[in-house]
């Protein structure tokens, strides 16, 4: 019965290849920026996606993740002069802390508490930047430099930035694709079927919640603290709940508990948002919206997961 | 006069100020609660529903000069409607799905109901004005009351406790509470369900709406008004459980009031005292003070 499906996983490596390829040459064929803005947010998706898609928890907090670690990563490059990977591995370790706290609190409730608690706790990360100095309330965190890897390369050079987001996506990507085919994945999946049965077989639900919360907001940091990186800024919007939206949004399009939704859906919304941004102005929070009720109408697969149905179906016949 | 080195007259208008966001609290979170009781989804759109109220108010009145206390029946009505026609036509097709879909499609609608009226409005804010009959204010002699404020504390507890009486002490609220329990019982029992749900769904988005009127010549009317608003009423159903609609209204009441004081004593915390209250509950007693384990 599982025979269509495990066609379309043992395609999965061959695909997975094809876009590696592709993903190497991008950079000659479109604007470098553009593609590291996909990136950024195909990691944070992806990290959100880990565990919405896979272990049935809705966070609607990721923005503290993806902000905070801008923050933490922004200042150390550019206050305390510290190279770009210590920064972005700061803006990790903050952020993984960070969703230890939050997941703690969190996962005492269930469901749709769940999603008020962690939009909760992420608005009260967000009051205290508008509020502390250091992170420079409305304007941001100015004039990051992206200075150089290691201290040899220079990163001002685009293309060398944008393979050092090339491999910190594929670094990330491969964490998480370990991380749900691993024994520790299935009993994820098995907390997100069905709860009550997870716990009599004698897991500790609670403790692979918490760390399926940690990855993933150590991940969203790091996609926060890369982003910073590339556009030399932290922005207030970025731990907006409007950031937390946009990835749940992303998720959702791209496919939910697919491997690749994320990453496509990442991809859409970025291209969209800058192909709107110039010809309709504020229309495009109408036209997100619009997207995510007709996502959650009639799409609830996504892109990928319509796909794989019709790979699926074509494989039957 | 002074109690704590505090001039009264500050501590009564912080006091004040309190007891009017925590009106608010109470009428919003109500909301939420009917909501979520019978159709078992967070409705993401109260905010921009309350805004909505409000925005409709400011135009009758602007373009119309429809005055202030016809639209405080006709701007419930009128967004209530628009809430049943959203049930009827998205919001049932989801009750058979996991509760978070309805979650995320009221987001949707959050989005674009903000979007239209950023796009139509701007976002510097239009300003009400108070209604003649209760403009002014009287002197307490320990602080001055604005009139308009006394009575929005006023409308919106009478408000609140004649929504308590009709779902505790009517047959109509006796339905609403047995399909709280158990819809499939109460549909086999000939009650009309999806009636029932449909209703629910207008009065709860109404009441929003008429905390957005009763909000508009207090505070700005702003396309935002509501989106930021609704984050801090989320945590006051934390807080307060979602279990009781008295516990509603009162976790609503006190946590403006808390509010309140903390702008008096320590103003920096002021914005996130709300979350650290939902924060030592999740501690102290996880399901929040009124909930069911």
């Amino acid at each position: 019965m599982n025979a269509p499906a495990s066609f379309a996983e043992s395609k999965l490596p061959l695909l997975l290849g094809v876009l590696f390829v592709l993903g190497l040459i991008a950079p000659f064929a479109v604007y470098p920026t553009f593609l590291m803005k996909i990136l950024c947010y195909g990691l944070f998706a992806c990290a959100f996606n880990l565990l919405l898609g896979f272990a049935g928890l809705l966070s609607f907090g990721h923005a503290a993740f993806l902000g905070t670690a801008g923050y933490v990563c922004g200042l150390m490059v550019r206050d305390l002069g510290v190279t770009p990977e210590l920064g972005i591995l700061a803006g990790t370790v903050s952020a993984g802390l960070l969703g230890w706290l939050f997941g703690w609190l969190a996962i005492k409730r269930t469901g749709i508490y769940f999603a008020m608690i962690t939009l909760a706790l992420a608005q009260m990360v967000f009051f205290l930047a508008i509020q502390v100095k250091a992170t420079g309330g409305e304007d941001g965190l100015q004039g990051v430099p992206r200075g150089n890897l290691f201290g040899i390369v220079d990163l001002s050079d685009n293309l060398a930035m944008y393979y050092l987001v090339f491999a910190i996506f594929c670094i990330g990507f491969f964490i998480i694709y370990r991380t749900i085919h691993s024994p520790f994945g299935q009993i994820l999946k098995a907390i997100r079927e069905n709860e009550p049965r997870a716990i009599s077989l004698g897991y500790d639900v609670n403790k692979f919640k918490l760390i399926a919360f940690v990855i993933s907001a150590a991940l969203a940091g790091t996609a926060g603290a890369t982003k910073t990186l590339v556009f030399q800024l932290a922005s207030l919007s970025d731990v907006h709940w409007h950031a937390s939206g946009e990835v749940v949004l992303m998720t959702l399009l791209g496919g939910l508990g697919t491997i690749l939704g994320p990453l496509v859906g990442a991809a859409t919304i970025v291209a969209l948002q800058t192909q709107l941004a110039d010809s309709v102005g504020s229309w495009v929070t109408v036209i997100m919206g619009a997207i995510f009720v007709l996502c959650v109408l009639s799409f609830r697969r996504g892109i990928v997961g319509e796909l794989q149905a019709l790979v699926k179906r074509s494989g039957v016949n | 006069m002074e109690i704590f080195g505090i001039p009264t007259a500050l501590l009564g208008s912080q006091l004040l100020v309190g007891l009017i966001n925590g009106s608010f609290y109470a009428i919003l979170s109500l909301g939420l609660a009917i909501i979520f009781g019978l159709l078992n989804i967070i409705n993401f759109c109260h905010g921009a529903q309350y805004m909505m109220g409000a925005f409709v108010a400011w135009i009758a009145l602007t373009r119309f000069g429809v005055n202030y206390w016809v639209s405080l029946i006709a701007a419930p009505l009128i967004v209530g409607i628009l809430g049943v026609v959203i049930e009827r036509l998205m919001l049932r097709r989801l009750y058979k799905l996991d509760h978070l879909y309805g979650l995320l499609l009221t987001f949707g609608l959050a989005l674009i109901f903000e979007g239209i009226f950023r796009d139509q409005f701007g976002i510097s804010g239009e300003s009400y004005e108070v209604p003649e009959l209760l403009s002014g204010g009287v002197n307490l002699g320990f602080m001055f009351l604005p009139i308009y404020r006394g009575w929005v504390i006023v409308a919106s507890l009478t408000v609140c406790f004649g929504t308590w009486y009709m779902i505790e002490r009517t047959k109509l609220g006796a339905y609403l509470r047995a399909g709280t329990e158990n819809s499939q019982m109460v549909q086999a029992l000939g009650i009309n369900v999806p009636l029932l749900i449909t209703f629910t769904y207008g009065y709860g988005v109404a009441l929003a709406a008429f905390a957005g009127v009763l909000a508009a010549p207090i505070f700005q009317v702003n396309p935002l008004m509501g989106s930021n608003l609704i984050i801090v009423v989320f945590a006051v159903v934390v807080i307060g459980g979602m279990g009781s609609i008295m516990g509603s209204i009162i976790t609503g009441l006190a946590l403006g009031l808390i509010e309140g004081l903390t702008k008096v004593f320590y103003p920096e915390a002021s914005s996130v005292v709300v979350f650290v209250i939902m924060v030592i509950v999740l501690l102290v007693r996880p399901a929040g003070l009124f909930g069911k384990s």
